[in-house]
């Protein structure tokens, strides 16, 4: 049996509250540090911190609604060898699925972290964010917050979700040791923490909470939201689909792109040190140049833009998780999330895999087995 | 279309393959002349950024070949290269591209006449499928 806790909400002060959680969790858990999302000085920016010291968690707010960065990526930083300490880290439910990623693509370990997921509201874009906060941080989550609560959704002061959040499929994280839940609850009374694991279980025992349990009323607005993410999701899979049916329509989507490969360097999953393309093998003779422009009598410049974009869908789409960096890393505003998690739909589809659900699945491309796809090979002769 | 000579990119597998192909020629059976053959010493090296590329540039089809499952030298490297070209022809026929353009057999060592076949089967093939509309398009 799950435990299940009660986070008061104190003074119906949301963000304070989760910071006198997370403080309590620091001081009187099993773990040595805390790695949660803080508003920095600067203030329209939310980062990830590492935090030991429960007296610097003062800015916490893992609640804000944004995320520029996924934070999967630091994560895989501080596991990919011994820790010396248990960590909790606090992270959205793409943020926690990009990880499983990784850590079956061998970038990270489990064993020194317990994963706290929040469920996760969605967030705005990095260009709509600072414009939405103002002049204080945790102001605006309650904000966003007091919005969603007068039923007023999560579009608030003109701005609105990403598309990759309204796409998300996935608001709550199952598949963390600890789940707070937020969906379903009355945010001015109490919060849920939930250990859904042995580990979980650790760091919730020493904290002082009363237990309760899961309200019927989570559950109906659980299922009613990802009814509502998947309606929106399936018609931006259509919409996608139809706009690059053809290369002539591809060429078109992505033609405001100018390789600068920040999608690649936003997204979580694509994990290689050195991307192909930055290595020599796309320095190019110039004379290659003027042979290939002879070709077909005109070559865009710079070259290779939707060979990048296809090979990372070949490359990568098995593992996309849509968190939506990669749009909101985009200098010019092409939709690469809509494309990427079309594509990944379907491939994950294809060898019936889910990126980030568990990581007792193994990732599609580094298993194979001797009699499967039997149709992909022809017969000839 | 009957003057269409098609150009067709073949990634194959040292050990079998490209030894069926020596075969094949020493054999001295007749083959079509469009297949453009570059040897990996194994399927399972073939990125699928290879065939990408070359469908980019216009080639007419591209073509993998390797042992038959169970003889790879590598053990299981024709069978990743089973799940990559499985991988592409989910996501490249999305953007247009014919998903008979994409082929992937497995052709022994011994199999010279096997190969000789093959190859004329699939030029005829390419040849009723016409041109690649990408060998004249502007691709960025």
């Amino acid at each position: 049996m799950a435990t299940t806790v009660k986070i008061p909400i104190k003074d119906q002060n949301l963000v304070s509250s989760l910071q006198d959680f997370f403080k309590t969790m620091l001081r009187d858990g099993d773990i040595t540090g805390l790695m949660v999302a803080q508003h920095l000085p600067m203030k329209s920016s939310v980062m990830p911190t590492l935090v030991t010291d429960p007296d610097k968690l003062d800015a916490v707010d893992p609640l804000a609604p944004v995320f520029p960065m996924n934070a999967a990526k630091v994560v895989s930083k501080l596991t990919r060898k011994p820790l010396g300490g248990k960590v909790a880290v606090v992270l959205r439910p793409c943020e926690i699925r990009a990880f499983i990623e990784l850590v079956k693509l061998k970038q990270g370990r489990v064993d020194d972290v317990v994963l706290i997921g929040i469920d996760c509201l969605g967030a705005y874009s990095n260009v709509h964010y600072p414009a939405f906060v103002g002049e204080d941080g945790m102001e605006a989550t309650a904000r966003f917050y007091r919005n969603i609560q007068e039923g007023k959704g999560t579009a608030c002061d003109g701005f609105d979700l990403s598309p990759a959040c309204k796409a998300c499929e996935y608001p709550i994280a199952e598949n963390a040791d600890v789940l707070i839940g937020v969906v379903g609850m009355d945010i001015k009374d109490h919060l849920l923490a939930k250990a859904n694991t042995s580990r979980g279980e650790d760091l919730l025992d020493n904290l002082g909470l009363s237990s309760t349990g899961e309200p019927e009323q989570r559950k109906k607005e659980i299922e009613k939201l990802v009814a509502e993410r998947i309606a929106y999701r399936d018609q931006m899979f259509a919409e996608t689909s139809e706009a690059t049916a053809d290369l002539e329509k591809l060429v078109n989507y992505l033609s405001n792109c100018v390789n600068c490969y920040n999608c690649r360097v936003a997204c979580p999953v694509c994990y290689c040190r050195e991307c192909v393309f930055l290595t020599d093998v796309f320095d190019h003779e110039p004379s290659q140049y003027l042979r290939w422009a002879k070709r077909k009598g005109i070559l865009k410049m710079p070259t290779d833009t939707v060979f990048f974009h296809l090979t990372r869908m070949a490359h990568m789409s098995t593992a996309c998780i849509g968190c939506g960096q990669c749009s909101n890393a985009c200098p010019n505003n092409i939709p690469v999330m809509e494309i990427f998690r079309t594509v990944a739909h379907q491939t994950q589809k294809a060898f019936d895999y889910e990126a980030g659900r568990s990581l007792d699945d193994e990732p599609p491309l580094s298993i194979f087995r001797e009699d499967e796809f039997q149709e992909v090979v022809a017969k000839m002769h | 279309m009957s003057d269409f000579e098609p150009t067709i990119i073949a990634f194959v597998c040292n050990w079998c393959t490209y030894t069926a192909a020596d075969l094949a020629g020493t054999s001295r059976l007749t083959q079509p002349p469009n297949v453009r053959m570059i040897r990996m010493m194994c399927t399972g090296m073939v990125d699928p950024k290879y065939v990408i590329k070359a469908l980019l540039e216009g080639a007419d089809a591209v073509l993998i070949s390797g042992c038959h499952p169970g003889d790879c030298h590598y053990i299981n490297g024709n069978l990743k290269a089973r799940r990559r070209v499985k991988l592409l022809k989910e996501i490249l026929p999305r953007f247009g591209f014919d998903e008979r353009r994409i082929k992937l057999t497995w052709i022994g060592a011994s199999e010279g006449i096997d190969f000789a076949n093959t190859m004329k089967e699939l030029v005829n093939e390419v040849k009723e499928l016409g041109p690649s509309k990408v060998r004249k398009q502007m691709v960025i």
